[in-house]
């Protein structure tokens, strides 16, 4: 083996991708050279600071959300919006949806090529059908909370003129249900206030407002696309609560917050 | 919900899960080729988007040499849109014009050489940074993206041996720029044979 061989193969040698026939001439060679010897330990040397270095870095989270939004993640979004009867797409909603114009393009083209049949459905389903959309949607990087916060002094406020409804704001924590903050949504085309709680992995999306779905003393349960609903009626308030936590935690969630609530002031 | 709808839902899960873990490994790409974070971020942008469009019929080979290869063709038609090969860099942005990197020379043989100095990681990022391509592309596929010579390959659409040369030249270059450039505070450490 000459310089001119050795001073490329040396770099195989060190990224691992020569095979040992090769390897051994280019040691052999490096052990009667002292020129080629030099390089190849300056550039073992470089090599080994190169991979200390963070040369990489990490992309930046609007980038992430930026991508996410323009993916048809959408596909729930999408269908979702498709379903839904005429009488919900209303402005507030449009607009609504109108923020999410990074992947409106591509949602739109997708649209195009579905076909969907909209059968008249009761309004309880419905209603359990959009809060599912409106749950996986808010699991999208970004989408989660508006504020975001786990104080409930902070998040009540918030809802204040966006909302028709002061919506109970109940810090869970003590009870293993942590508070990570609220969210304007749009169910059935009203905005409905969305209180945001995680237990471990698990985000539980408490959606409030008056007149969603039908009126039930008692707590109702379902499950739509996988996802754990219940569904309940207290002081004029109608209160969904939908997440992927197995259903008797949720069950156990749904206990405080109805026994929290009759025991507040408001 | 139809079926054609499960169908798009699921691949876009599909491609999500498959697709995203590799943001980090694109955006480091995007960022070394664009050179200017904000160019960067479009080309990955665009990236994702055509990488969906051709998803279905992706077959492989391993998905983040086929998202980097994507992504060299987006950042390749944006340089011809714009008629020039080489833009300005934001790596150097904050840099006294004194640390520019240097004119290329071919490293010397003499043993000292063997010297390495030491540099923090802004400053060996910008030296790799401002190598030419194509060198500069086979360096950070190397030692940024971690792929193997026959991946480097099939992103650049060009042979191995290519590969292994430019490999090569891209490292005399670097380790003739990292010599020259001002070291931190350590000054030079033995090269590496102990």
């Amino acid at each position: 083996m000459n310089c001119a061989e050795c001073e490329v193969l040396l770099h195989a040698l060190i990224d691992g991708e020569l095979d040992a026939g090769h390897a051994r001439e280019v040691e052999a060679h490096a052990a009667t050279c002292p020129g080629c010897a030099a390089k190849l330990s300056a550039f073992r040397a470089m090599r080994e600071a190169m991979a200390r270095t963070d040369l990489k870095g990490t992309a930046p989270a609007h980038l992430r959300n930026r991508i996410a939004a323009a993916l048809p993640l959408s596909a729930a979004q999408v269908s979702a919006e498709i379903i839904t009867p005429r009488k919900f797409l209303q402005p507030s909603r449009r607009m609504f949806f109108g923020g999410f114009a990074a992947g409106t393009a591509l949602s739109a083209a997708l649209a195009a090529t579905l076909v969907f049949t909209v059968f008249p459905r009761d309004q309880e389903q419905t209603v359990a059908d959009e809060v599912v959309s409106a749950h996986i949607r808010s699991l999208q990087p970004g989408h989660l909370m508006d504020v975001e916060t786990s104080d409930q002094h902070t998040v009540k406020p918030w809802f204040d003129g966006k909302v028709d409804v002061a919506p109970p704001v109940i810090d869970l924590t003590a009870e293993g249900f942590t508070l990570l903050g609220g969210r304007l949504d749009y169910i059935d085309g009203e905005p409905v206030a969305s209180v945001v709680y995680k237990r471990r992995k698990h985000v539980i999306n408490l959606f409030v407002a008056q007149r969603l779905g039908a009126a039930h003393a008692n707590v109702t349960d379902r499950t739509v696309q996988g996802y754990n609903v219940r569904h309940w009626s207290a002081g004029g308030l109608d209160f969904w609560a939908v997440s992927d936590l197995d259903p008797a935690e949720l069950n156990e969630f749904v206990q405080k917050i109805s026994a929290a609530f009759r025991g507040s002031p408001s | 919900m139809t079926g054609d709808a499960n169908a798009e839902h699921d691949k876009a899960r599909r491609f999500r899960d498959a697709a995203l873990p590799y943001l980090d490994d694109v955006f480091a790409l995007a960022r070394y080729l664009m050179r200017n974070a904000a160019d960067a971020e479009d080309a990955v942008q665009e990236c994702y988007l055509r990488a969906l469009r051709h998803f279905d019929s992706y077959r492989g080979p391993a998905m983040k040499p086929w998202l980097l290869a994507i992504l060299r063709n987006v950042c390749n038609a944006e340089f011809s849109r714009r008629g020039r090969q080489d833009l300005a860099s934001d790596y150097a942005a904050d840099e006294p014009a004194a640390e520019q990197p240097p004119l290329w020379q071919e490293p010397l043989a003499s043993p000292e050489t063997a010297l390495l100095r030491q540099h923090d990681n802004d400053t060996i990022r910008r030296l790799v940074a401002a190598l030419p391509q194509p060198f500069r592309e086979a360096i950070v596929l190397r030692e940024v993206n971690d792929l193997s010579y026959q991946e480097i390959a099939e992103v650049a659409g060009v042979p191995v041996g290519t590969v292994m040369s430019r490999l090569a030249r891209a490292r005399s270059m670097l380790r003739s720029a990292w010599n020259a450039a001002e070291g931190s505070t350590a000054g030079t450490v033995p090269g590496g044979v102990s």
